[in-house]
Protein backbone atom coordinates (compact mmCIF):
# COMPACT_ATOMS: atom_id res chain seq x y z
CA UNK A 1 0.00 0.00 0.00
CA UNK A 2 1.50 3.43 -1.30
CA UNK A 3 1.68 5.82 1.61
CA UNK A 4 1.35 9.75 1.27
CA UNK A 5 4.82 9.94 2.41
CA UNK A 6 5.99 7.56 -1.18
CA UNK A 7 3.33 9.34 -3.39
CA UNK A 8 5.23 12.51 -2.47
CA UNK A 9 8.77 11.36 -2.65
CA UNK A 10 7.85 9.96 -5.98
CA UNK A 11 6.23 13.19 -7.50
CA UNK A 12 9.16 15.21 -6.11
CA UNK A 13 11.59 12.92 -7.64
CA UNK A 14 10.05 13.24 -10.94
CA UNK A 15 9.42 16.54 -10.62
CA UNK A 16 13.17 17.29 -9.96
CA UNK A 17 14.39 15.48 -13.56
CA UNK A 18 11.61 17.99 -15.19
CA UNK A 19 13.75 21.11 -13.29
CA UNK A 20 16.68 19.52 -14.50
CA UNK A 21 16.34 18.18 -17.98
CA UNK A 22 13.59 20.83 -19.41
CA UNK A 23 15.95 24.07 -18.72
CA UNK A 24 19.33 21.92 -19.56
CA UNK A 25 16.92 20.95 -22.92
CA UNK A 26 15.63 23.98 -24.04
CA UNK A 27 19.52 25.87 -23.77
CA UNK A 28 21.31 22.68 -26.05
CA UNK A 29 18.58 23.53 -28.55
CA UNK A 30 19.07 27.41 -28.67
CA UNK A 31 22.92 26.90 -28.52
CA UNK A 32 22.62 24.16 -31.52
CA UNK A 33 20.26 26.42 -33.17
CA UNK A 34 22.54 29.28 -32.80
CA UNK A 35 25.76 27.39 -34.53
CA UNK A 36 22.68 26.41 -37.06
CA UNK A 37 22.79 29.72 -37.86
CA UNK A 38 25.96 31.14 -37.38
CA UNK A 39 27.54 28.48 -40.12
CA UNK A 40 24.48 29.23 -42.26
CA UNK A 41 25.92 32.70 -44.13
CA UNK A 42 24.03 33.58 -47.16
CA UNK A 43 20.84 33.05 -48.17
CA UNK A 44 18.06 31.33 -45.86
CA UNK A 45 17.84 27.81 -45.67
CA UNK A 46 15.20 26.02 -47.15
CA UNK A 47 12.95 23.45 -45.57
CA UNK A 48 15.13 20.24 -46.65
CA UNK A 49 18.33 22.23 -45.65
CA UNK A 50 16.91 23.75 -42.36
CA UNK A 51 16.33 19.76 -41.47
CA UNK A 52 19.99 18.29 -42.28
CA UNK A 53 21.05 20.96 -40.12
CA UNK A 54 18.98 20.19 -37.11
CA UNK A 55 19.12 16.05 -37.70
CA UNK A 56 23.18 16.36 -38.11
CA UNK A 57 24.03 18.80 -34.82
CA UNK A 58 25.07 16.57 -31.67
CA UNK A 59 23.89 20.02 -29.79
CA UNK A 60 20.66 19.90 -30.86
CA UNK A 61 20.24 15.70 -30.69
CA UNK A 62 21.58 16.19 -26.82
CA UNK A 63 18.79 18.93 -26.41
CA UNK A 64 16.38 16.81 -27.57
CA UNK A 65 16.95 13.96 -25.68
CA UNK A 66 17.04 15.82 -22.67
CA UNK A 67 13.20 17.01 -23.64
CA UNK A 68 12.34 13.43 -24.27
CA UNK A 69 13.89 13.00 -20.70
CA UNK A 70 12.07 15.84 -19.25
CA UNK A 71 8.95 14.61 -21.61
CA UNK A 72 8.84 10.93 -19.63
CA UNK A 73 9.27 12.10 -16.23
CA UNK A 74 6.26 14.26 -17.26
CA UNK A 75 3.93 12.15 -18.44
CA UNK A 76 4.61 9.30 -15.66
CA UNK A 77 4.17 12.36 -12.76
CA UNK A 78 0.75 13.20 -14.17
CA UNK A 79 -0.66 9.94 -14.09
CA UNK A 80 -0.70 10.20 -10.41
CA UNK A 81 -1.12 14.26 -10.23
CA UNK A 82 -3.16 17.60 -10.92
CA UNK A 83 -1.89 18.90 -14.42
CA UNK A 84 -2.41 22.31 -12.39
CA UNK A 85 -0.06 20.76 -9.60
CA UNK A 86 2.16 19.51 -11.91
CA UNK A 87 2.64 23.31 -14.35
CA UNK A 88 3.43 25.27 -11.74
CA UNK A 89 6.86 22.43 -10.76
CA UNK A 90 8.58 24.26 -13.68
CA UNK A 91 8.85 27.44 -11.57
CA UNK A 92 12.39 26.45 -10.56
CA UNK A 93 13.20 25.93 -14.40
CA UNK A 94 12.62 29.58 -15.53
CA UNK A 95 15.33 30.13 -13.12
CA UNK A 96 17.05 27.57 -14.34
CA UNK A 97 17.26 28.75 -17.80
CA UNK A 98 18.51 32.54 -16.90
CA UNK A 99 21.03 30.92 -14.93
CA UNK A 100 22.23 28.11 -18.05
CA UNK A 101 21.34 31.13 -20.71
CA UNK A 102 23.55 33.71 -18.44
CA UNK A 103 26.92 31.31 -17.75
CA UNK A 104 26.69 29.15 -20.64
CA UNK A 105 25.34 30.81 -23.52
CA UNK A 106 26.85 33.89 -22.13
CA UNK A 107 23.67 35.80 -22.73
CA UNK A 108 23.21 39.10 -21.32
CA UNK A 109 20.28 38.69 -18.29
CA UNK A 110 19.42 42.36 -17.32
CA UNK A 111 18.09 42.71 -13.62
CA UNK A 112 14.73 43.60 -15.11
CA UNK A 113 14.83 40.27 -16.59
CA UNK A 114 16.38 38.89 -13.24
CA UNK A 115 13.14 40.28 -11.48
CA UNK A 116 10.63 38.83 -14.14
CA UNK A 117 11.91 35.70 -13.57
CA UNK A 118 11.49 36.16 -9.58
CA UNK A 119 7.64 37.43 -9.91
CA UNK A 120 7.40 33.94 -12.29
CA UNK A 121 8.78 31.71 -9.68
CA UNK A 122 6.20 33.96 -7.03
CA UNK A 123 3.09 33.58 -8.98
CA UNK A 124 4.33 29.59 -9.90
CA UNK A 125 4.73 29.00 -5.85
CA UNK A 126 1.35 30.78 -5.09
CA UNK A 127 -0.52 28.57 -7.73
CA UNK A 128 1.68 25.44 -6.61
CA UNK A 129 0.41 26.46 -2.77
CA UNK A 130 -3.61 25.33 -3.85
CA UNK A 131 -4.94 21.97 -3.57
CA UNK A 132 -3.01 19.59 -5.37
CA UNK A 133 -6.11 17.40 -6.44
CA UNK A 134 -9.58 18.74 -7.23
CA UNK A 135 -11.28 16.13 -8.87
CA UNK A 136 -12.41 13.48 -7.36
CA UNK A 137 -11.10 10.81 -9.77
CA UNK A 138 -10.17 7.11 -8.01
CA UNK B 1 4.32 39.08 -36.89
CA UNK B 2 5.96 35.73 -37.92
CA UNK B 3 7.09 35.71 -34.30
CA UNK B 4 4.05 36.64 -32.79
CA UNK B 5 2.27 33.58 -34.46
CA UNK B 6 5.18 31.20 -33.40
CA UNK B 7 4.47 32.35 -30.20
CA UNK B 8 1.01 31.63 -29.91
CA UNK B 9 1.78 28.33 -31.59
CA UNK B 10 4.12 27.65 -28.56
CA UNK B 11 1.82 28.55 -25.99
CA UNK B 12 -1.67 27.66 -27.41
CA UNK B 13 -0.75 24.21 -28.91
CA UNK B 14 1.68 23.48 -26.18
CA UNK B 15 -1.11 24.04 -23.17
CA UNK B 16 -3.42 22.00 -25.59
CA UNK B 17 -1.61 19.15 -25.77
CA UNK B 18 -0.17 19.06 -22.32
CA UNK B 19 -3.93 18.96 -21.63
CA UNK B 20 -4.69 16.36 -23.62
CA UNK B 21 -1.58 14.62 -22.52
CA UNK B 22 -2.91 15.08 -18.99
CA UNK B 23 -6.08 13.50 -19.53
CA UNK B 24 -4.82 10.63 -21.66
CA UNK B 25 -2.41 9.87 -18.47
CA UNK B 26 -5.58 9.84 -16.25
CA UNK B 27 -7.22 7.44 -18.19
CA UNK B 28 -4.10 5.12 -18.54
CA UNK B 29 -3.73 5.42 -14.53
CA UNK B 30 -1.12 5.40 -11.65
CA UNK B 31 2.12 4.39 -12.47
CA UNK B 32 3.61 2.40 -9.53
CA UNK B 33 5.86 0.13 -11.47
CA UNK B 34 9.65 1.99 -12.29
CA UNK B 35 11.28 -0.67 -13.67
CA UNK B 36 12.50 -0.24 -17.31
CA UNK B 37 10.79 -3.65 -18.49
CA UNK B 38 7.52 -2.22 -17.20
CA UNK B 39 7.56 1.10 -18.28
CA UNK B 40 8.29 -0.19 -21.97
CA UNK B 41 4.82 -2.26 -21.12
CA UNK B 42 3.13 0.66 -21.24
CA UNK B 43 3.87 2.55 -23.97
CA UNK B 44 1.32 0.24 -26.00
CA UNK B 45 -1.03 1.18 -23.49
CA UNK B 46 -0.43 4.85 -23.69
CA UNK B 47 -0.64 4.61 -27.15
CA UNK B 48 -3.98 3.35 -27.31
CA UNK B 49 -5.37 6.53 -25.51
CA UNK B 50 -6.47 9.12 -28.07
CA UNK B 51 -5.62 11.82 -26.29
CA UNK B 52 -1.88 10.89 -26.20
CA UNK B 53 -1.74 11.12 -30.22
CA UNK B 54 -3.79 14.73 -29.91
CA UNK B 55 -1.05 15.29 -27.83
CA UNK B 56 1.91 14.43 -28.97
CA UNK B 57 0.82 16.42 -32.49
CA UNK B 58 0.12 19.59 -30.57
CA UNK B 59 3.02 20.04 -28.91
CA UNK B 60 5.16 18.54 -31.78
CA UNK B 61 3.44 21.72 -33.64
CA UNK B 62 4.78 24.28 -30.61
CA UNK B 63 8.23 22.47 -30.44
CA UNK B 64 8.73 23.36 -33.58
CA UNK B 65 7.52 26.67 -33.29
CA UNK B 66 10.13 27.05 -30.53
CA UNK B 67 12.82 25.62 -32.65
CA UNK B 68 11.75 28.92 -35.22
CA UNK B 69 12.00 30.76 -32.41
CA UNK B 70 15.37 30.01 -31.12
CA UNK B 71 17.22 29.99 -34.36
CA UNK B 72 16.26 34.35 -34.05
CA UNK B 73 15.72 35.38 -30.30
CA UNK B 74 17.76 34.17 -27.19
CA UNK B 75 16.51 31.56 -24.78
CA UNK B 76 16.48 33.89 -21.91
CA UNK B 77 13.56 35.88 -23.49
CA UNK B 78 11.86 33.05 -25.25
CA UNK B 79 11.05 30.28 -22.30
CA UNK B 80 10.06 32.77 -19.80
CA UNK B 81 7.30 34.35 -22.52
CA UNK B 82 5.81 30.77 -23.01
CA UNK B 83 5.00 31.01 -19.12
CA UNK B 84 1.55 32.48 -20.51
CA UNK B 85 0.78 29.41 -20.76
CA UNK B 86 0.40 29.49 -17.41
CA UNK B 87 -3.01 31.39 -17.53
CA UNK B 88 -3.96 29.44 -21.14
CA UNK B 89 -3.42 25.74 -18.68
CA UNK B 90 -5.96 27.23 -15.44
CA UNK B 91 -8.26 27.85 -17.76
CA UNK B 92 -7.62 24.58 -19.77
CA UNK B 93 -7.66 22.62 -16.33
CA UNK B 94 -10.99 24.46 -15.73
CA UNK B 95 -12.66 23.49 -19.06
CA UNK B 96 -11.16 20.41 -19.93
CA UNK B 97 -10.31 18.50 -17.10
CA UNK B 98 -13.32 19.52 -14.89
CA UNK B 99 -10.35 20.95 -12.02
CA UNK B 100 -11.32 23.39 -9.55
CA UNK B 101 -9.33 26.81 -10.09
CA UNK B 102 -9.44 28.96 -6.70
CA UNK B 103 -8.88 32.62 -7.04
CA UNK B 104 -5.63 31.88 -5.07
CA UNK B 105 -4.64 29.92 -8.02
CA UNK B 106 -5.72 33.02 -10.44
CA UNK B 107 -3.85 35.12 -7.91
CA UNK B 108 -0.58 33.54 -9.15
CA UNK B 109 -1.46 33.15 -12.38
CA UNK B 110 -1.37 36.96 -12.77
CA UNK B 111 2.09 37.00 -10.62
CA UNK B 112 3.17 34.91 -13.61
CA UNK B 113 1.73 36.96 -16.27
CA UNK B 114 3.27 40.18 -14.54
CA UNK B 115 6.72 38.32 -14.85
CA UNK B 116 6.67 37.63 -18.30
CA UNK B 117 5.78 41.43 -19.04
CA UNK B 118 8.80 42.33 -16.93
CA UNK B 119 10.88 39.96 -18.80
CA UNK B 120 9.29 41.34 -22.01
CA UNK B 121 10.21 44.95 -21.11
CA UNK B 122 13.41 44.12 -19.62
CA UNK B 123 14.94 42.77 -23.08
CA UNK B 124 18.53 43.59 -23.38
Amino acid sequence: MKTSADLHFKTYLLICLMVIFGPLGNVLLGKGMKQMGASSAGPPLGAVGFVFHVLTSGTIWLGIGSLLTFFVAYMLVLSWADYSYVQPASAAAYGMVALLAHFILREVVTPMRWMGVILICCGVLVVGHTPPRTTDRG
Amino acid sequence: MLALVLYLLIIGAGTGGELCVARAMKAVGEVKDFRPSALLALIPRILRVPWMWAGVALMATAFFSLLAVLSKENVSLVVPVTALSYGAGALGGRLFLGEQVTPRRWAGVLLVCSGVALVIVGRA
